[in-house]
């Protein structure tokens, strides 16, 4: 009887080991275990050993009915999860084509830099302040040391308005309207729109500047060239090499011009610096004390320095923009770049 | 300005490459924007001797000569007439080339071999004599490269200069400043020279009649010249600065104005009628006839130099043409003058006359430098042009030109300003470099005369500036000090224009910037009422254009034209939004400025892909959608859309007002066709505009939460069927005021018109949620206050309630 039993274990096992259908496994099972079953009949003579075999028999005979089972259930599950497996795969998609959806907007490039600008300079203790756009040119010019037959408004030319206004040439105005109203410390950044009359592939009638002025106790020339290095360095990267080197703004004495080393050929030369391996990136100076003296400020007590940077100047810069005009013709494909 | 570094070395030696010079001078202040080399035009010229010359045997106008050029004799036909065995003469050899792109080959003329080319001064580009062969001094060595031997080639340095060097606008200037730096001489010319014959107070007469507009006016006389062609030294030095050469008096004014920066008129003595000069300013409207030969009429504030009757220039800008100086000049009258700055100025700029002159005059010229240039141009003219100088000189100087003397320096406020250690004596030595005089003011420092021609200088902190150019910026610690205290605070309004830039970019909205000038006419495109406070443009007095003339009123137009532009560049889906400045005029001196916010949408809802359906396009709900999300996210909750919005440039039945609290703050609608046509854009638009400055009153509200619902929600749909003129807003409205308790909240999800809903009429489905936070709801709790709610909107509105489904 034992022998008959692990026979059939054998047998079964054979069977399992090479069937491969649903209907294979279903049809064993039923073969060995159903009621009508292989081992349900081999089990009819058990009444016939004797009462020591028995619980051995009965044991084993459970065993090899379970590891069947066992068998059986497994190799169905498996065959059930690779067919589900093989229709889904037939349900296919082409997960190369563009995804549906609205693209999200862009900033416009100049308030993205200007931004950039006024957070570095924000962390440095900068606030931002605002100025009107159409200006007296008392604010324009003369406040700052700028009268009205100098050559110096050469650079300057204007949209006037009227005599005594004009749409403001540069972001300084802001320079004196904050000294009128604060005394010092002043420690601000003044970024917006400026306008002159100019229009080539280098000039437009309306950009931007961001306008730096820092008043106190004590503020070098040093602190000048300290502040503007960290700017440049945080704008530009660490490495970034830049001089300071004499110039000319009626409302600073000394002033500078700050070059940094061309982003282009890193100082090799190339056109973008005009081959001098260097490219003018903004003015800067200790303020005039004929400016301080504007808005009564003390010129023996305080001193300060003043900077002002174009926006457009720079993006195009960090992004390779060649034609600045680009900024203002707003055209899709150039505007969704950003 | 252009410097001949050829020229420059007249004045000082230096070892340096036109590169370090260049860098030099640029950290110095003085710009260099550009170094260019000054060639010839030729290549492969070379100092020759003739050995002889022979008749050609078939040509009776050519002849043929043996040119040497020591190591080799070569056979060369020639034209020409003025040459004898023995000449010195520039030989093209075979292979050289000449202007004109001409290359020397070797060439059979009538028979006769001829290896090269003797040269006239035009064949070489270096001259305008064409009667014969250019003839060289005998001190050349043969052989030897023309452009080497003749010293023709130069380099050309561009150089900006500040508005304030005005003294720098010379070769010596420059020469001085090279001087400074490197710790060399300046030559100055020496000036020296005979004067003979009748003295020159005896012969003419300088009257100034404005000492204000001209303090100083010296003059002298020069008779007897032979007017002709410069030498070329002369010639190739102006030629190398950019200025052509005119004939011997002229090159010389020339040349000295850009030797000594002192600008100088010569007249024809002959011309002048009573032989007298008067300087005063024009009568109005008087007639002249400048040197360009253009007529002029004179303004009352213009200075003039006259003669005894009538004008002959106008001072220090132009002189006239009837006094120029001709070929048939035999005296002239040399004139070296200081104009008031400002007056040239104004005058320069309001007769659009910028002449070299001018500029340097505005600019402000050394006034103690006046009679020296003028000697230095007297002394030249005798030299190249043969004439004798008159005895004596007029110097006419009836206002005295302050110059600033004794300036107080402390040595210790300049480290102070520049944060620097720089000694006392180091900026004495800095400071007399610049030709300063520095005397000992005991404790405070020094007492610093700057030389006259510095007339930028007058106070301590230009003084401060001097010393740190030549100490150099780049030796100026850097001090990191200033960067402490904290983050600066941004402000309300840039905050929330970045929140909007969130937003509307989340939405697929790019960001626009479009120019703040207008064209006058975009208030008749847009159809503006003729009261419309939009129509107070700001106007510009002399703008680029008649299209960016006014400053804009409002963002629309701008938009607009954006629009236009993109569509014909081919970009048709356009999602767009400004945010900037308004400017309306009140007749306040200064206008109105308002910070908006507008935006534009047109084409495809998505890109127009493989997905893309014709149903798609933007309109009205999708801009509507992300203004009112907008306000959600600002947490601005008292809006409303009010229909019948009469903006002219907006659809009549498709647009609104967006309100708060009674009051416009900006309106949303599509582009009225007629408008789009007007503007030749095809296709449809909409658009918004709000007033920024509204919204920040608005978006102050605080943010408190609120729980989260614990107990379900009961909702009920009703479709109420309803004149097409009602409002969806209206419905909700009377729900609202119905103030029940238990309603959460109603939406309306679904308008439908068509089949099973007579004409006219419409079918609103709205969804009624109703909620507590205590308990769950009832059924019939909920009927109780829905049936009232029901009613009352069927009682107000008339509607009939249509079977859901059906």
């Amino acid at each position: 009887m034992k022998e008959a039993l692990e026979d059939l274990r054998r047998k079964a096992d054979d069977e399992i080991r090479s069937a491969k259908t649903g209907e294979e496994f279903i049809s064993i099972k039923t073969r060995y275990l159903g009621r009508k079953g292989l081992l349900t009949s081999l089990l009819r003579g058990l009444k016939d050993v004797t009462p020591e075999e028995k619980p051995v028999l009965g044991k084993l005979s459970n065993d090899i009915k379970k590891s069947l089972l066992e068998k059986i259930e497994k190799a169905l599950e498996d065959i059930t999860s690779s067919e589900k497996h093989s229709s889904l795969s037939k349900d296919r998609i082409d997960v190369t084509l563009p995804g549906r959806g609205v693209r999200c907007g862009k900033i416009h490039p100049v308030t993205r830099v200007e931004r950039e600008i006024c957070d570095i300079f924000s962390t440095l203790g900068f606030s931002v302040v605002e100025g009107p756009e159409v200006e007296l040119t008392y604010y324009n010019f003369e406040a700052l040391n700028i009268p009205g037959d100098h050559p110096a408004r050469d650079i300057h030319d204007t949209f006037y308005v009227t005599d005594n206004v004009a749409l403001r040439t540069h972001t300084s105005p802001v320079q004196i309207r904050t000294m009128e109203k604060q005394s010092p410390p002043v420690r601000i950044i003044s970024p917006g729109k400026v306008y002159r009359p100019d229009s080539d592939i280098s000039h437009t009638p309306m950009f931007h500047q961001v306008e730096g002025l820092l008043v106190d106790e004590n503020i070098t020339f040093g602190n000048l060239k300290g502040t503007l290095t960290f700017f440049l360095r945080q704008m530009f990267g660490s490495g970034t090499l830049l001089r300071f080197r004499p110039s000319f703004f009626p409302f600073t004495e000394p002033s500078a011009e700050v070059d940094i080393q061309c982003v282009m050929c890193r100082g090799a030369g190339c056109r973008v610096c005009g081959h001098s391996g260097w490219i003018e990136i903004l003015g800067c100076g200790m303020v005039d004390p004929e400016v301080f003296k504007t808005v009564n400020y003390d010129t023996e007590k305080i001193s300060g320095f003043a900077f002002g940077l174009g926006v457009e100047r720079i993006a195009m810069l960090k992004y390779g923009i060649s034609d600045i005009r680009l900024f203002f013709e707003n055209d899709r494909k150039f505007l969704e770049q950003f | 300005m252009l410097v001949s570094l050829k020229w420059l070395r007249d004045y000082i030696d230096v070892e340096l490459t036109p590169e370090e010079i260049a860098a030099k001078l640029t950290m110095a202040g003085l710009e260099v924007d550009s170094i260019d080399r000054i060639t010839p035009g030729f290549s492969g010229v070379v100092v020759a001797k003739i050995l002889s010359v022979k008749p050609h045997p078939n040509a009776d106008k050519l002849s043929l000569c043996e040119v040497s050029t020591g190591d080799q004799v070569f056979p060369v036909v020639c034209g020409a007439k003025n040459i004898n065995a023995g000449d010195i003469v520039p030989l093209a050899k075979v292979g050289a080339t000449i202007p004109g792109g001409y290359t020397i080959k070797r060439s059979r003329l009538r028979g006769e071999i001829s290896e090269g080319m003797l040269c006239s001064e035009e064949e070489l580009g270096i001259g305008e004599d064409t009667t014969g062969i250019m003839m060289l001094p005998g001190n050349l060595k043969f052989g030897e490269d023309l452009a080497g031997a003749l010293d023709l080639e130069d380099v050309a340095l561009e150089i900006s200069i500040t508005p304030n060097r005005s003294d720098c606008l010379s070769m010596i200037g420059i020469a001085r400043e090279i001087a400074a730096m490197t710790g060399g001489e300046v030559r100055y010319p020496d000036i020296e020279f005979e004067e003979k014959g009748g003295g020159t107070v005896a012969l003419t007469s300088v009257n100034i009649l404005d000492p204000e507009l001209c303090p100083r006016y010296a003059a002298r006389l020069i008779k007897d010249i032979e007017i002709k062609p410069s030498p070329a030294w002369m010639r190739m030095r102006l030629e190398a600065v950019g200025l052509r050469a005119i004939n011997n008096v002229v090159d010389i004014t020339n040349f000295v104005m850009m030797e000594y920066g002192q600008p100088l008129h010569a007249f024809n003595f002959r011309s002048l009628e009573e032989g007298r000069i008067v300087v005063r300013g024009a009568t109005e409207g008087e007639e002249f006839i400048s040197l360009d030969e253009k007529p002029r009429a004179l303004s009352a504030n213009t200075l003039m130099i006259c003669d005894g009757v009538k004008p002959i220039a106008i001072a220090g800008i132009m002189g006239g043409l009837d006094s120029e100086v001709e070929e048939d000049t035999k005296d002239v009258l040399l004139e070296s003058a200081y104009f008031n700055p400002s007056s040239i100025r104004k005058s320069s700029r309001s007769m659009g006359m910028s002449t070299d002159a001018a500029f340097r005059f505005e600019r402000g010229i050394d006034p103690e430098g006046v009679v020296r240039a003028l000697n230095r141009a007297a002394q030249l003219i005798a030299d190249l042009s043969g004439g004798y100088i008159c005895r004596g000189y007029i110097d006419e100087y009836p206002r005295k030109i302050e110059t600033v003397k004794n300036i107080p320096l402390r040595p210790e406020r300049v480290n102070r300003v520049l944060g620097t250690q720089i000694g006392a004596g180091e900026m004495k030595d800095i400071l007399e470099k610049l030709e300063m005089t520095v005397t000992d003011n005991g404790e405070r420092g020094y007492l610093v005369t700057p030389p006259t021609f510095r007339v930028d200088i007058s106070r301590e902190v230009d003084l401060t500036e001097e010393i740190a150019r030549i100490h150099g910026y780049e030796g100026i610690p850097v001090s990191l000090s200033a960067l402490s205290t904290g983050t600066g605070t941004s402000n309300d309004k840039r905050i929330l224009e970045d929140r909007i830039r969130t937003i509307f970019n989340g939405y697929g909205y790019s960001e626009v910037i479009n120019y703040s000038f207008t064209t006058p006419s975009s208030a008749d495109i847009l159809g503006l009422s003729v009261d419309d406070k939009r129509r107070r443009v700001i106007k510009l007095k002399a703008p680029l254009s008649e299209e960016m003339s006014v400053m804009r009123t409002g963002l629309v137009y701008g938009l607009l034209e954006t629009m236009r532009k993109n569509i014909s560049a081919g970009n048709y889906d356009l999602r767009m939004f400004e945010i900037g400045k308004v400017f309306t005029d009140t007749g306040e001196e200064l206008p109105m400025e308002n910070e908006r916010v507008g935006g534009l949408v047109t084409g495809s809802r998505y890109d127009r892909l493989w997905h893309f359906d014709d149903g798609l396009h933007s309109d009205f709900y999708d801009l509507k959608g992300c203004v009112e999300n907008l306000f959600d996210v600002l947490r601005i909750r008292d809006i409303r859309f009010k229909s019948d919005c009469d903006q002219p440039f907006l659809h009549p039945g498709r647009s609104c007002y967006i309100v708060s609290d009674g009051k416009v703050i900006g309106f949303l609608g599509d582009v009225h066709p007629d408008i789009l046509e007007k503007m030749d854009i095809k296709g449809k638009a909409v658009v918004f505009e709000l007033d920024l400055q509204s919204i920040a009153a608005l978006s102050r509200e605080g943010l408190i939460y609120r729980d989260i619902p614990k107990f379900p929600s009961v909702s009920r749909d009703v479709a109420f069927v309803v004149a097409e003129t009602v409002e969806g807003k209206y419905i909700l409205d009377l729900v609202l005021k119905g103030r029940e308790k238990l309603l959460e909240c109603t939406d309306i999800f679904d308008v439908y018109t068509g089949k099973g809903i007579p004409n006219g009429m419409k079918s609103l489905a709205v969804r009624f949620t109703y909620r507590s936070a205590e308990r769950t709801l009832t059924d019939s709790e909920v009927d109780r206050a829905h049936d009232r709610l029901v009613e009352k909107i069927v009682e107000h509105t008339g509607a009939k309630i249509r079977g859901l489904g059906v």
